[in-house]
């Protein structure tokens, strides 16, 4: 189904592009080959292949990072396999009737309509759905606006003098060991282009929604924001996806340049393992935005998925008046373990920075916020708000704050604010008083405690991150 | 309605209801009076199911149910309230949403349909004008920032709303100046409907000024030593509670 829909929406693309519905399988392991191997099955012009190999030259001369309150087994990096067709039709479920029930619940209980609880699924459908028509008219829509939106690696095809000029230009090849990994083997991932003073017609998350894609282990997104433009995208989904991959190392750019806004929304629910701590995601990425003169680039994250959350997005202020926000609801519930927050660097005048992060933990589960705002020399009038509140819920979790503050110029002013709360047996109490059973009162008072983030996301996600957070929480009270 | 025989309770290990019997017949107000650590608050905690109040012995019978054996929601379902002494902030949960769920928890378990958010809404905003409270308080998280006596009002709103069997009030008029009293003694006299019972829990006997009761208890030592019409509670105002301990002993 997903490569039908893949398929669907390339048709009318100039460009043929269909070489990444091979089907080749690599065997386990990484060495210069598979990266030859990997940019060759997408075509890729030769200064892409070199950019690859620079990025797998740094990589091996770099060590994952401990630093992260996190803890797991060593991973091996040579038994993963770094490239996998897609599956075929007849290796995929025929019917919802052949998922996981469990799966199936839980869509459910998120109110995901059908024909997105079939894509979701991986579930071979061979009639065309009603979306597609959709999908076209929202394609149509943005092409008349001027908006690129396709695959990253049609864009290489489609528009490679920009994204041989941004492609690592806020995340470098070398910026960190997973950045690295991602650099030289990623497999697709999202492009978007808002050209000058244009207004994105739509939130890309509405588009999103239904033409979702399995993008794989390493996925590479970079959207590009014109002068005076704006854009709202929200990438993932509230429903768990079908995932066998263990490890998760993604790469998010993010360029607004003068006066453009970019609003990146992510709503995060990988495999967190089961109940007892066994299997789950490790979800290793980076996530980075430039702001230019009077730009402003907005992360909002529910985070409520993986085993192991290793994730920053942030801001570097390069332009006067730019400006940087954060806001985030990382929830970690049994054994899952997060370690997340945000890095605002702040280089130009008078920039703004905000910083609202909200951790709750429940279960066996750990909880770290861990946060950088820098203050260079030349960022005269600067400011920085950061909130960071932790809740807790039961006693054998565990909430920790990070927070780091780097000031090399004196105008600036940061504030930094903390609580650490329970939900407490008096609101509990209060809450079952009247008529509310434990599950419904937990997932209130949660609610509650995030309202702050929750306003930032789209309208439609703001309601559905909140049943995610219900769902998410079941078993979470004795 | 209410039918408690040899109740024993205890609180972190201690006991403190030892050997109370009341009998509380629909429509009916009773005042439970007594001296501070007599074990007045604990009797609304263990009828409403707080955990941490263990009945040890006794039996409690409510609407003809075990009321025991009954979870704390199901008996607030099953309408009974406790208005809280000292009600608690849920940030960030606005009022409106929380009696919304309150509501709909009730009216499910009677078998009866959510109401529509504009029936909702406008049944909200009337209750809140019959507290006196303004209707942007519904907006603000369930008592976030509320002074003493707006949270006793906004328990009374929820009361009124919930349309309760069996309405317990926990020490309600303490904090209050006379006027908030007045109103809350008001919303409490307009529930009464000859079917709807109330328990008044109160130090003082001037709430009964307010809110007359039918019957006055004194509780003292965790069990009932003196039962009478509301000529007890002016008795009691006059002497204190010393000569009641004196006459148990």
């Amino acid at each position: 189904m997903t490569e039908q829909v893949e398929s669907l929406i390339k048709r009318d693309y100039a460009a043929g592009f269909h070489s990444s519905i091979e089907s080749d399988t690599l065997p386990p392991g990484l060495d210069e080959s598979v990266v030859r191997f990997i940019s060759e099955k997408k075509g890729e012009p030769e200064w892409l292949l070199e950019w690859r190999l620079k990025a797998f030259r740094a990589w091996q001369e770099m060590e994952e990072p401990t630093w992260a309150h996190v803890h797991y087994p060593e991973i091996d990096f040579q038994s993963v396999s770094y490239f996998s067709s897609p599956k075929s039709m007849a290796d995929k479920p025929k019917s919802l009737d052949e998922v996981d029930p469990e799966l199936i619940a839980t869509y459910e209980k998120l109110g995901i309509p059908l024909h997105e609880q079939e894509m979701l699924a991986g579930v071979a459908v061979d009639a065309v759905f009603d979306s597609v028509s959709v999908v076209t008219t929202f394609r149509a829509k943005l092409e008349e606006a001027g908006v690129i939106f396709c695959p990253i690696s049609e864009a290489v095809h489609r528009c490679p003098e920009l994204v041989k000029k941004y492609l690592g230009s806020v995340v470098p090849q070398k910026d960190n060991y997973y950045a690295a990994l991602n650099s030289a083997v990623f497999s697709d991932g999202s492009f978007v282009y808002i050209p000058k003073g244009v207004r994105c017609p739509m939130e890309l998350s509405t588009y999103f929604r239904i033409n979702e894609m399995n993008t794989g282990q390493f996925e590479r997104t970079l959207i590009i924001a014109e002068e005076g433009s704006h854009v709202s995208y929200l990438e993932g989904c509230t429903a768990p996806m079908r995932d066998e991959n263990q490890l998760h190392a993604a790469v998010v750019e993010l360029v607004a340049l003068d006066n453009a806004t970019i609003k990146y929304s992510t709503v995060q629910n990988w495999y967190p393992g089961n109940a007892e701590g066994k299997g789950g995601i490790y979800n290793f990425v980076t996530k980075r935005g430039i702001c230019h003169t009077n730009a402003k680039i907005s992360w909002t994250q529910v985070e409520t998925g993986s085993a192991v959350t290793w994730k920053y997005p942030s801001c570097i202020l390069k332009g006067d008046n730019s400006v940087g926000e954060f806001y985030s609801v990382a929830l970690t519930n049994n054994f899952q373990q997060a370690d997340t927050g945000t890095k605002m660097i702040h280089l130009g005048k008078n920039t703004k920075s905000t910083i609202i992060a909200k951790g709750i933990s429940a279960g066996q589960s750990n909880s770290a916020y861990r946060g950088l705002v820098r203050f260079n020399p030349g960022a005269d009038g600067a400011r920085n708000f950061t909130q960071c509140d932790s809740l807790l819920i039961g006693d054998r979790c565990g909430a920790h704050t990070f927070p780091y503050i780097e000031s090399r110029n004196p105008t600036a002013v940061v504030e930094h604010e903390a609580t650490t709360s329970k939900v407490s047996d008096d609101q509990m109490f209060l809450c079952q008083q009247r008529g509310l059973d434990a599950e419904k009162a937990i997932s209130m008072i949660v609610n509650g405690f995030c309202r702050e983030v929750f306003k930032e996301l789209p309208m439609e996600f703001a309601v559905e991150a909140g049943k995610l957070l219900e769902v998410s929480l079941e078993g979470s009270v004795g | 309605m209410l039918s408690v025989k040899g109740l024993h309770a205890k609180v972190e290990q201690i006991d403190i209801l030892k050997g109370l019997d009341i009998e509380i017949k629909p429509g009916e107000v009773h005042a439970i009076m007594g001296p501070n650590g007599s074990g007045k608050s604990t009797l609304g905690n263990v009828l409403a199911g707080r955990p941490g109040y263990e009945a040890t012995s006794g039996t409690i019978t409510y609407k003809g149910h075990d009321l025991l054996e009954m979870d704390t929601e199901e008996r607030a379902r099953e309408g009974l309230f406790l208005a809280f002494q000292y009600p608690v902030e849920i940030p960030g949960v606005s009022n409106m949403e929380f009696l919304k769920v309150s509501l709909d928890a009730r009216r499910k378990h009677a078998g009866l349909p959510e109401l529509s958010a504009v029936d909702f809404m406008k049944l909200a905003r009337e209750t809140s004008k019959r507290v006196d409270l303004p209707a942007s308080f519904l907006k603000r998280g369930v008592n976030e920032g509320f002074s003493g006596g707006e949270k006793k009002r906004n328990e009374l709103m929820q009361m009124m709303l919930l349309e309760p069997d069996l309405c317990i009030l926990d020490e309600t008029d303490s904090g209050l100046d006379i006027d908030a009293l007045q109103l809350v003694a008001d919303g409490v006299n307009s529930l009464r409907d000859g079917k709807r019972s109330f328990i008044v829990v109160t130090h003082y006997q001037r709430l009964l000024d307010y809110i007359v009761p039918d019957h006055v208890h004194v509780l003292a030592g965790g069990r009932i030593v003196k039962s009478g019409d509301k000529s007890l509670a002016l008795e009691l105002e006059a002497k204190g509670y010393a000569w009641l301990e004196e006459e148990v002993a």
